[in-house]
């Protein structure tokens, strides 16, 4: 299974901490889903990189391959795929996601 | 079948749940892309079930998405997930 398309992602998910593969961009986010894992990021205070899967459709087609996931957003923390909305916010609320972040490292955790 | 009755009866046949409830939230999302007129698209799913029992979240949600396969490749734009044992309802 190659496709061109993994290699780009696993550089983005090696070289940024936190990323962020979602609609739009964190300052515009084209979907809700995209827009509540923003508000948990931005809350938690961790810089993270918002890549935008609208403007390549083989990346948006690509990144559910990659990560066997069907759905857009989906968080990468160090490399490690974490999920998409509903457990990224699950984890937030009940503090799982601060600790994932500092155990793995991750500056700036509120 | 409706969406719905099919996602109901998939997961049903798929992981045996001990609760179950399949919301249709599409009308939430009238207006906005992916969502189909005369469609159900939206859907929030609850499911409790003894299969989630050692898995993690990431791992459920597959599990979840794997029966619905169908349902994400065609109407289905957006499938919101509460995934728990038993166990964790009690709490």
């Amino acid at each position: 299974m190659s496709n061109p398309v993994f290699d780009q992602i696993r550089q983005d998910v090696g070289e940024n901490d936190v990323v962020l593969y979602m609609k739009g961009t964190p300052m515009f986010p084209q979907c809700g889903f995209s827009a509540a894992v923003v508000q948990v990021l931005t809350a938690l205070g961790v810089k993270f990189k918002g890549i935008d899967v609208l403007v390549d459709p083989s990346l948006r087609e690509g990144i559910k391959q990659f990560s066997n996931w069907p759905t857009i957003p989906q968080l990468y923390v160090k490399g490690e795929f974490v999920g998409g909305c509903d457990i990224v916010r699950e984890m937030a609320s009940n503090g799982e996601l601060q600790s994932l972040m500092k155990t793995k490292g991750v500056a700036g955790v509120n | 079948m409706t969406v719905k009755g099919s996602i109901e009866q998939k997961l049903t046949q798929g992981l045996a749940p001990t609760r179950l409830a399949v919301t249709d939230e599409s009308h939430r999302h009238a207006g906005h892309a992916g969502h189909d007129r005369n469609g159900e698209s939206h859907f929030h799913v609850e499911i409790v079930s003894a299969a989630f029992v050692g898995k993690s979240r990431v791992e459920r949600h597959r599990m979840v998405n794997a029966l619905l396969a169908e349902e994400l490749a065609g109407p289905v734009h957006a499938l919101s997930l509460a995934t728990k044992t038993p166990d964790e309802t009690a709490s």
